[in-house]
């Protein structure tokens, strides 16, 4: 892909001006939108006039780790859209405790952000962070693990006195006792330092260093030749209300910056170019998975025409869609919080039978509540969208932490013969186009849907190519406006359960249709009629007839990815497709053949699945449990297929990945 | 046209209680009280003039809740106790539709007593009609929340240990606006009451006493004996001294050292102090306090008619309100500039 984006190379070192940030971003009110043409900006922040050492890096992971109340989730937010506005490719892992005031300065209460960048396409958040940035002993010690020596590591030097260091059992501290000699410690006293930024702001000493994470984003800023205005854009708009605040947290954000531009210790700085061969030309933003599956969701009902009803019950990590649905009421979005997961279905399902794309999002110990409802909506044989968010179970699980163990509560998580299509996103911006081929399933097929999510592809974030609204599928249906049976006297009538001979769709007849009054529910139907009908025979083709619907459902054709004729097929669902393709690649470079394929819809599978399978030696399945999607492939196709799988709350590592596909490939 | 239905179209032509029987046929025990149930309703459905498009009856499961099929509207016989959370979201979506729900004593206290007592505080334009034979009929005759203390059943051969529910005195502590209790064998009282119920903007609960001829046959022959039924049964009218019994012989004061209400027998020195029914008190304490009249074993002291009927702010009114106010505030949704968002940067091809 060719582009026209300047190479920031050529402004490196920045002698352009030196009027500082407050310029930059004069002109723009703080909630304006923001466009940016990439490469344009490194001009913006323009106050680089040191001569340090710069170095260009093709790709870096940073960690922000500190308290759960130090704001990290925020700072790695902003050291985000920095990044996303800079051009890079990117891609992100927030993880926090299920507890929403941990212990301060605990091991449980460590909340971190993990940010990976870079000036090519990536897949993941990265394995091992090059820098870590630790806010506290607790911070360090959670994280130390996952860092490789030589990496980077700021701490902040002011918590680590005694009580917090004895807190997380440090008898000596770390930044003395020579046990991070291996790293390339850089102390910060990032909390006086920000305490003395603030002096003139009249705040209390608490008040001023709840700044510090901003001067640690500054600091960071600095380092990596991050546009600062979004972020001084940002904090003015978020305390609005509040300027003192506001221009408090500007002013901690420059003292960080500042602080990287003047001090000995950051003798370096490095840059990481914008990954302009790495996006198709467009327009774009940063993106989390429930925005976009919650963009998706409007989108679809505006696709459709239809108003969007969601019915649902507060759950992590579900709850962001909920909330951001309720921010959208002027496209006629309905929102309601029921009192519990069933009410939250039911409300969905009877609004469904009234005409709305009804939506019910959840996760999974609500699915598991939800199951029976789902079983009227297939009976029912009216679209409905059941989005869950996997997190880790069983039971409450791990609320915060992702997992892939709910694929076969989906697929059969019902009485009866229930078969219920399943759609599963592969990335965050990747939520937004499944969220929209559910919908296209559910209201073709008049059936409920399954859009399972995780917490993973909920909470990270990545570049997203806004689409074009003439883009976007046309999701039109047509209700049932009148007669479509003629019976054996010539009288016309209208039969609930004639189907689509196609489709085999039922008609979608809403209340307030004259002359189309008719009765459902869930006892077994007549053919046709939809009367009840307790007959063997009818309930036996009843029965196989909903199945051969979901059997018929159009998807397209699953695609490999081959291009070394590999013996070895990996082949993943939902959001391992990140970290397999990462695997993948490492893989092939270092001359190591291996085909990919990446299903979308596990229910029906795409037509030539089993074609796919039988041509290759070994078929190995990555998955977030205990070999779900294995266990379907190897009944429904008699493959023997091998799972490797991970039960550990996290996304798999591209590394550990590539490892165990390595060995794959040799057995 | 009442208020709470104003939104709702009008039938073109005039209707009759034919137009309301489906071509299903009816498959209740002969005897069952639900039939006379199904009467009044196909009865009183005329009156309302509405478009039968526009009406819908959901239910849940049980064997009053099959009476949807029966109803020549749209419907929905739906599972166990879910009734009102799937009528919320229809009522909630669709003003133009009169939703009516039909619910057992099994299927509304018990699997569903939480949606219906959400229903309830919640005020969606709902009439819920909750059929109370004081016994699960369809799975042949255990007790239900509503049976007495000490029931002899299959499931409790040696007799019920837990405590009814009153489903008055409950709706009335749900925050419910309309409550209303009824008797499926009087026609008359029964129609008045839907009709009141039917006019209530907001969610309505009338209760109907239905005798299950099979498994607890003459649950209310108290209330339905001519003799007895002077003596148990107290006929609520608003603005009515609350009085009942051989000519009017007992009426119900306060009693003014509790506060609590009481049955005395109608004196020259007592007369002045009956109790005039006030179904439109602001307050809740005197409907329920007439609820806790009624003996759960013999029946004495049951109110029947309408014990409360206040308007509250109603669900589907002010959700439509706030859309509208999203629209006036942030304009039409325009989905584009949404997708945008704020931040954005272009890659030049
Ligand atoms: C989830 C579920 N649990 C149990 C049942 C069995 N069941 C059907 S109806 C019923 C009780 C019905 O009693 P009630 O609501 O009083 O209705 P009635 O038959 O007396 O009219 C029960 C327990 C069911 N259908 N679904
Ligand atoms: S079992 Fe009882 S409630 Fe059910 S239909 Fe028969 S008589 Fe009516
Ligand atoms: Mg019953």
């Amino acid at each position: 892909m060719t582009s026209q984006v300047s190479s920031p190379a050529e402004k490196a070192d920045g002698s352009d001006g030196a009027e500082g940030a407050e310029s930059a971003e004069s002109a723009e009110s703080a909630d304006a939108a923001h466009d940016t043409v990439v490469g344009e900006q490194r001009s913006t922040p323009g106050r680089r006039a040191s001569d340090k050492e710069v170095r260009r890096l093709d790709r870096v992971i940073i960690r922000f780790a500190g308290d759960s109340g130090d704001g990290m989730q925020l700072t790695g937010d902003r050291f985000t859209s920095e990044t996303a506005a800079f051009g890079n490719d990117l891609s992100t892992l927030p993880n926090f405790p299920a507890e929403i005031r941990a212990p301060a300065g605990t091991l449980p209460g460590v909340s971190s952000f993990q940010l990976h960048f870079a000036d090519h396409d990536i897949l993941t958040p990265g394995d091992a962070p090059n820098v870590l940035v630790a806010m506290n002993p607790a911070a360090l010690k959670a994280n130390i693990g996952d860092v490789p020596r030589g990496a980077d590591i700021i701490v902040n030097t002011d918590e680590f006195t005694k009580r917090p260091m004895a807190k997380v059992g440090y008898e000596t501290s770390p930044l003395e006792d020579g046990s991070l000699e291996a790293y390339n410690v850089h102390p910060v006293p990032l909390t006086t330092m920000t305490i003395e930024a603030l002096k003139d702001f009249g705040l209390s000493r608490k008040e001023a260093e709840r700044s510090k994470n901003m001067f640690a984003l500054g600091l960071l800023s600095w380092m990596y030749h991050r546009p600062t205005e979004g972020t001084e854009r940002f904090l003015r708009a978020k305390f609005a209300k509040k300027p003192q605040i506001a221009e408090a947290n500007v002013a901690a954000f420059r003292a960080g910056w500042n602080f990287g531009e003047t001090t000995e210790d950051f003798a370096v700085s490095y840059e990481v170019n914008p990954a302009t061969r790495a996006f198709p030309p467009g327009t774009y933003r940063n993106i989390s998975g429930n925005l976009a599956l919650s963009y998706g969701l409007i989108a679809a009902g505006q696709q459709a025409d239809l108003p969007l009803y969601l019915g649902s019950y507060p759950i992590t990590p579900a709850s962001d869609i909920l909330h951001e649905l309720s921010r959208h009421k002027n496209f006629g979005v309905r929102t309601f919080q029921a009192e519990d997961e069933i009410a939250a279905i039911g409300a969905a399902l009877g609004a469904a039978f009234g005409g709305q794309l009804a939506v019910t999002t959840t996760s999974g110990p609500g699915v598991a509540l939800k199951s029976e409802t789902i079983g009227l909506a297939v009976s029912l044989e009216l679209p409905l969208l059941v989005v869950a968010i996997q997190r880790g179970g069983p039971s409450t699980g791990l609320p915060t932490k992702t997992e892939q163990a709910d694929l076969l509560q989906a697929m059969y998580g019902r009485n009866g013969e229930a078969p219920v299509p399943i759609v599963a996103p592969r990335t965050p911006a990747d939520c937004f186009d499944a969220a929209m081929d559910a919908a296209r399933i559910a209201l073709t097929y008049r059936t409920p849907v399954f859009l399972l999510s995780d917490g993973y592809l909920a909470n990270g974030s990545e570049p997203w190519r806004i689409p074009e609204i003439d883009e976007l599928p046309d999701l039109r249906v047509q209700f049932a406006t009148g007669p479509n049976h003629e019976l054996a006297d010539g009288t016309e009538v209208f039969w609930p359960y004639k189907r689509d001979p196609q489709t085999l769709a039922r008609p979608w007849a809403v209340p307030g249709t004259p002359g189309l009054e008719h009765r459902i529910g869930g006892i077994e139907k007549q053919d046709g009629t939809g009367n009840i009908s307790y007959d063997p025979a009818n309930h036996d083709f009843m029965v196989r007839t909903r199945q051969a619907k979901i059997d018929g459902i159009e998807v397209p054709d699953l695609e490999v990815d081959d291009p070394d004729h590999a013996r070895t097929l990996v082949l993943g669902w939902g959001s391992t497709y990140g970290p397999i393709t990462a695997a993948v690649r490492r893989l092939r470079a270092a001359g190591t053949p291996i085909a990919q394929a990446h299903l979308r819809h596990l229910n029906p599978f795409p037509r030539n699945l089993g074609e796919i399978l039988a041509r290759y030696e070994k078929v190995v399945v990555p998955e977030m449990n205990l070999g779900q999607l294995a266990t379907l492939l190897r009944a429904k196709y008699l493959v023997d297929a091998h799972s490797y799988n991970q039960v550990n709350g996290m996304p798999f590592k591209a590394e550990q990945l590539a490892t165990a596909l390595k060995e794959a490939t040799h057995d | 046209m009442t208020e709470a239905l104003s939104l709702v179209p009008k039938a073109e032509a005039k209707q009759s209680m034919k137009d309301f029987k489906s071509d299903q046929e009816v498959r209740w025990c002969p005897g069952c009280g639900d039939y006379a149930v199904l009467a009044a309703v196909q009865g009183f459905m005329p009156e309302l003039g509405l478009a039968k498009e526009n009406i819908v009856f959901v239910s849940g499961i049980g064997c009053s809740s099959r009476f949807p099929y029966y109803m020549n509207t749209y419907g929905m016989h739906s599972i166990h106790g879910r009734a009102p959370a799937i009528a919320t979201g229809l009522a909630s979506s669709r003003r133009d539709l009169s939703v009516w729900v039909v619910t057992g004593d099994g299927d509304a206290l018990s699997i569903g007593g939480n949606h219906l007592i959400h229903a309830l505080r919640r005020n969606v334009n709902l009439k819920i009609l909750l059929f109370n034979n004081r016994i699960y009929g369809l799975t042949k005759g255990q007790y239900s929340p509503t049976s007495e203390v000490g029931k002899i059943t299959k499931s409790t051969p040696m007799g019920s240990l837990d405590a009814p529910f009153n489903p008055v005195s409950l709706a009335i502590g749900a925050e419910a606006g309309f409550v209303a209790r009824t008797v499926d064998s009087d026609r008359k009282h029964l129609t008045e009451v839907l009709r009141q119920a039917a006019d209530h903007p907001g969610t309505a609960l009338v209760e109907i006493y239905q005798n299950c001829n099979i498994f607890n046959d003459g649950a209310f022959d108290a209330l339905k004996d001519k003799q007895q039924a002077e003596e148990a049964v107290i006929r609520l009218e608003h603005g009515q001294p609350i009085r009942f019994g051989a000519d009017g012989s007992k009426g119900v004061v306060r009693d003014p050292a509790t506060g609590d209400l009481k049955v005395v027998t109608v004196t020259a020195e007592t007369e002045a102090r009956i109790l005039v029914h006030d179904a439109h008190a602001a307050s809740p304490t005197t409907a329920f306090a007439l609820s806790r009249l009624a003996d759960p074993d013999t029946l004495h002291h049951t109110p029947i008619g309408v014990l409360r009927s206040v308007e509250r702010p109603v669900y589907d009114t002010l959700m439509a309100d706030q859309l509208d106010a999203a629209i006036e505030q942030h304009g039409k949704g325009d989905l584009s500039a949404l997708l945008a968002g704020n931040d954005t940067w272009t890659v030049v091809g």
